[in-house]
C-alpha cells in the first residue's frame, strides 16, 4: 500500500505528464477548421445547380473542373495538367494528370471528361450554365489522357468557363448520387453532411496532387446575422466567408484574436430595371434614376462603407474596366427635371420586388427613399427565392428589384435576347458579337470598356456597388481567399500557424 | 352595511389601467397625425445607431431615422391593423354566430364547420400562408387576422346566443308572434353585447401581437411606413453592436397588448353579470 505522501507524489507526476502531453499537443497547429456559412446548399453536385452555397462546399475543395480558379483570378491546372488552344480559337487540347482519381477508386480519364462535357451540353441537361457548353462541338478522346474539344464559334471566354464550379468533373458510376454523395477528384472528400446544420470534408489520402494541411474541414450554416456573431464570438466557428454583418466588423477589427479581411467579389449589385416596361422604356426615367441614387450613403448605410460604386456592370478589379460612376451624379434636381421632361413632373407609382439577402433588403429600403425624394413612389415587394426566380427572372414580370450578379465576367447577359432586364440594343450586341470573335487581350479590353460605356448612357439598370467579400477568421489562421473571383470556399491551401 | 355590498359603480382597477394606456396610445397615434420629432421616414445614414439624446429622445436605427417618431407612427400602424382585423371580423363573425343560433340544425352545422377549418391552423401560420400565397403588406395580414377573428366571434357569439335562446322569456317572445328575426335583434343581441366586446378588445390585443409578429418576419407591413415588428426584426442584426434598438419598439408593443388585454379583462368583470352581482368589487 503506497503511503500517502506516495500517492501524493504519483498523483502530482500524473500531473505534470498530462499538463506536458497537452502543451505538446498545443504545440501541434490544429488540424480541423470549421467554417462557417449563410445559407446551406440544397444538394452537392455543382453540375446541376446554380446555388452559390454548393460551389462554395464543393469548389476545388472536392470536385475538380479541367482547370481552376485561385485566389488571384488566374486560371491554374487541375484534372488537367497542361492545355493548348489552336489559332483559330476553335481546337482546345487538354492533357490529364496521369494518377487522377476518383474519391471511388477508380481512375479519371479522358472518358470521365467526355461523359461530363456531353452530359453538361445535352438537350436534357440540368446545368445551371448550360450556355456554357453551347459552342462545343465535338468532344474527342485520342487517349486516356487527351481530350480535344472542338467548338462551334471561338469563345475568348471558354477557358474561364471550364474552371467554372459548373464544368466539374464527374464519373458516371457516380453522376446520378453526387447530389448526396459526392464523388469527385479533389483533395478532400466526402465525409458526411448533418442537414441543417454541417457539411464534413476530410482528407484525401490519395489525393495524387500537393497535400493539404487540414485533415478535416466542416461547413457550418448559419443564417441568423446574430447568431453568426455569436458563433464566432464563442469559436464554434473558425471562419465565417461572405460575412455579410458589416455593423459587427469593427468590434472584429478592434479584437486581436480575430482577423477581418475584405475582399472584392464578382457581384455587381444592381437596381434591375424593366427596360420594356412603361415607364422605364424612356432612358429619361432611367436616368433620372440613376441621378436620383446616391450610391455613397447607399453604400454607407447597406455596407458601412466596405464597398465600391460601379457605374456599369462591370468589376472595378478586372482589366478592361472603365470608371464610369461619374456619368449621373446624384442630383435630386436633374433627377426631377428628367422626369418632367419625360411627362411625369409628379413622378409615378411602381413596385420594387426585393429578394431576401440583407443587402437587397436593407439597400431596396434606402433606394426606395432615394427614389421617393424626387417623387418616383415604389412600394417594397420582399419576396422569397424561389417566387423571385419564379415571377422575377424567368417570368420577366417586374417593375424594379435589386440584386448581386455573382457571375464572373457576365456583361454578356445584356446581348441575350430573353434575359430579364428586357434590354435590346444592336449597338450592345454588335460589340457583344466582335468580342466573341476576339482574342487579343488588348482589343478585349477596349471592348469592354465600350460595352460598359453603352450600357452607363443607356441607363439599363440603376449600377449601385460591389458586393464586399468579407472573412473574419481567427488571427492564426492562414490561406483562405482574401477575394472571391469565383463561388469557393478553398481551403485547399489553408492552415493553422 | 347590505348597502356597501350592493352593485356598486366601482370599476376594477385593470379597466383604469387598461383604458389608461389604451387611451395613450391612441393619443400619441391620433397625435402622430399632426406632428412627430421628425419625418418618420426621413433617412439619414450619417446619423445612425445613435443611443437617446435631447435631439432623438429615444436615438436613431440603423438608417439614422427617429425612433420615437417611428414608434408614434407605428402605434398608428399597429391600431389600424387591430381595428381594421377586429372591425372586419366582428361584421362578419356576429352575424354568422347569430344565424347559427337563430338557424340550428345544418346552419349551425355548417358555420361551425368552417370555423373548424380556420381553427385548424394556428392564426400566425394561416397569416404567413395567406402572405405567402397573396403577398406581403398590410391588407393581406388584415384579411388574414380578420378571417381568424371572424371564426372566433362567430363561434362566441353562436354559443351566447343559444343560451339566450333557451331562456323562458325567449319563448315567451315566440309564442306571442315575434319572429326569429326579431327576437334576435330586440332579445338575443342586446344580452350577448358585452361578452362580445369583451372578446372583441382581446383580439384586438392578439392582432396587435400577430401583426408585429408577421411585420417582425417581413411580411406586414412593408418599410418605409414603420411598424413595431418590422423595427424589431431590424433589430435582431444589432443585438450585439447597439442592443438599445430592440429595447423601444420591444416595450412599445408589450405596454399596448398589456393596455388592451387589461381593458379586456376589465371590461369582462365588469359587464359579467356574475361577478356584478358577487358584490365584491
Amino acid at each position: 500500500m503506497p503511503t500517502a505522501k506516495q500517492r501524493f507524489t504519483l498523483a502530482a507526476v500524473a500531473v505534470l505528464v498530462l499538463a506536458a502531453a497537452s502543451q505538446a499537443a498545443m504545440a501541434q497547429p490544429r488540424t480541423d477548421l470549421v467554417v462557417g456559412m449563410q445559407l446551406e446548399p440544397p444538394h452537392l453536385d455543382p453540375t446541376a445547380g446554380a446555388a452559390g452555397a454548393i460551389k462554395e462546399v464543393t469548389y476545388a475543395n472536392l470536385f475538380e473542373p479541367l482547370l481552376r480558379v485561385n485566389a488571384d483570378g488566374a486560371l491554374i491546372p487541375a484534372l488537367a495538367e497542361r492545355w493548348s488552344v489552336s489559332d483559330d480559337g476553335l481546337t482546345y487540347r487538354f492533357t490529364l494528370r496521369p494518377n487522377a482519381k476518383f474519391h471511388d477508386g477508380t481512375t479519371a480519364d479522358s472518358a470521365d471528361v467526355k461523359f461530363t462535357l456531353d452530359r453538361a451540353r445535352a438537350a436534357d441537361s440540368v446545368n445551371a450554365q448550360k450556355a456554357y457548353f453551347a459552342p462545343i462541338a465535338s468532344v474527342e478522346t485520342p487517349d486516356p489522357r487527351s481530350v480535344v474539344v472542338t467548338l462551334s464559334r471561338p469563345d475568348g471566354l471558354f477557358l474561364a468557363h471550364m474552371a467554372s464550379g459548373d464544368a466539374a468533373i464527374v464519373a458516371p458510376e457516380t453522376a446520378a448520387t453526387n447530389k448526396q454523395k459526392p464523388v469527385g477528384t479533389g483533395p478532400f472528400k466526402f465525409d458526411r453532411w448533418v442537414a441543417g446544420d454541417r457539411v464534413v470534408l476530410v482528407r484525401n489520402p490519395d489525393y495524387d496532387g500537393p497535400k493539404p494541411a487540414l485533415e478535416r474541414v466542416s461547413f457550418r450554416f448559419i443564417s441568423d446575422p446574430a447568431a453568426q456573431v455569436a458563433a464566432l464570438k464563442a469559436g464554434d466557428v473558425d471562419a465565417f466567408t461572405l460575412f455579410s454583418t458589416y455593423e459587427a466588423l469593427p468590434e472584429f477589427r478592434n479584437d486581436p484574436a480575430f482577423k477581418v479581411m475584405v475582399g472584392s467579389t464578382e457581384g455587381e449589385t444592381i437596381l434591375s430595371t424593366n427596360n420594356a416596361r412603361k415607364p422605364f422604356d424612356d432612358v429619361r426615367v432611367r436616368r433620372a434614376m440613376a441621378h436620383a441614387i446616391d450610391r455613397k450613403t447607399l453604400i454607407e448605410g447597406v455596407l458601412y462603407g466596405n464597398g465600391v460604386a460601379i457605374g456599369s456592370h462591370f468589376p472595378p478589379h478586372r482589366e478592361g474596366y472603365v470608371d464610369l460612376t461619374g456619368m449621373y451624379p446624384y442630383d435630386p434636381a436633374k433627377a426631377k427635371a428628367l422626369l418632367a421632361e419625360a411627362g411625369y413632373p409628379n413622378g409615378f407609382d411602381t413596385t420594387l420586388r426585393l429578394p431576401p439577402p440583407p443587402y437587397a433588403r436593407r439597400g431596396g429600403e434606402l433606394v426606395a427613399a432615394m427614389l421617393a425624394e424626387v417623387g418616383i413612389r415604389a412600394k417594397i415587394e420582399p419576396v422569397e427565392w424561389a417566387a423571385w426566380l419564379e415571377k422575377t427572372f424567368k417570368g420577366k414580370d417586374y417593375d424594379l428589384t435589386l440584386i448581386a450578379h455573382t457571375e464572373p465576367l457576365d456583361i454578356d447577359i445584356y446581348a441575350r435576347p430573353d434575359y430579364y432586364f428586357n434590354y435590346k440594343s444592336e449597338r450592345f450586341n454588335a460589340l457583344n458579337d466582335e468580342l466573341n470573335r476576339t482574342q487579343d487581350q488588348a482589343k478585349r479590353n477596349a471592348l469592354y470598356g465600350e460595352e460598359q460605356r453603352v450600357l452607363a448612357e443607356d441607363a439599363v439598370n440603376g449600377f449601385l456597388f460591389m458586393l464586399p467579400s468579407v472573412t473574419v477568421q481567427k488571427a492564426n489562421l492562414t490561406g483562405l481567399w482574401v477575394n472571391r473571383p469565383v463561388q469557393a470556399n478553398d481551403v485547399t491551401g489553408a492552415a493553422w500557424r | 352595511m347590505r348597502m356597501m355590498l350592493r352593485p356598486m359603480k366601482r370599476l376594477p382597477l385593470s379597466l383604469h389601467l387598461g383604458a389608461a394606456l389604451t387611451a395613450l396610445l391612441v393619443a400619441m397615434a391620433l397625435l402622430s397625425l399632426l406632428w412627430t420629432p421628425y419625418p418618420a421616414e426621413q433617412v439619414r445614414v450619417l446619423a445612425r445607431l445613435k443611443p437617446p439624446s435631447l435631439e432623438h429622445w429615444l436615438g436613431t436605427d440603423h438608417f439614422g431615422r427617429d425612433v420615437l417618431s417611428m414608434i408614434m407612427v407605428g402605434a398608428r400602424n399597429s391600431l389600424a391593423v387591430g381595428a381594421a382585423a377586429v372591425g372586419l371580423g366582428l361584421a362578419a363573425g356576429v352575424p354568422l354566430g347569430l344565424l347559427a343560433a337563430g338557424l340550428g340544425r345544418w346552419g349551425d352545422e355548417v358555420v361551425a364547420r368552417l370555423g373548424d377549418l380556420v381553427f385548424a391552423f394556428p392564426a400566425v401560420l394561416s397569416a404567413i400562408l395567406l402572405t405567402a400565397v397573396l403577398g406581403a403588406g398590410a391588407v393581406n395580414v388584415v384579411l388574414a387576422l380578420a378571417l381568424f377573428n371572424a371564426a372566433v366571434l362567430a363561434r362566441v357569439t353562436r354559443g351566447a346566443a343559444l343560451a339566450v335562446w333557451r331562456r323562458p322569456y325567449v319563448g315567451a317572445a315566440l309564442a306571442l308572434g315575434r319572429g326569429p328575426l326579431s327576437v334576435t335583434l330586440v332579445h338575443v343581441l342586446p344580452n350577448i353585447a358585452g361578452i362580445v366586446v369583451v372578446q372583441a378588445t382581446v383580439l384586438f390585443a392578439v392582432a396587435i401581437v400577430n401583426e408585429a409578429a408577421l411585420s417582425y418576419l417581413g411580411l406586414g407591413i412593408q418599410p418605409p411606413s414603420p411598424s413595431w415588428g418590422k423595427m424589431l426584426g431590424d433589430a435582431q442584426t444589432y443585438l450585439f453592436t447597439a442592443p438599445l434598438q430592440a429595447v423601444f419598439p420591444g416595450i412599445a408593443i408589450a405596454l399596448c397588448v398589456m393596455g388592451l388585454t387589461m381593458l379586456g379583462d376589465g371590461l369582462r368583470d365588469w359587464l359579467d353579470p356574475r361577478h356584478r352581482s358577487s358584490g365584491v368589487l
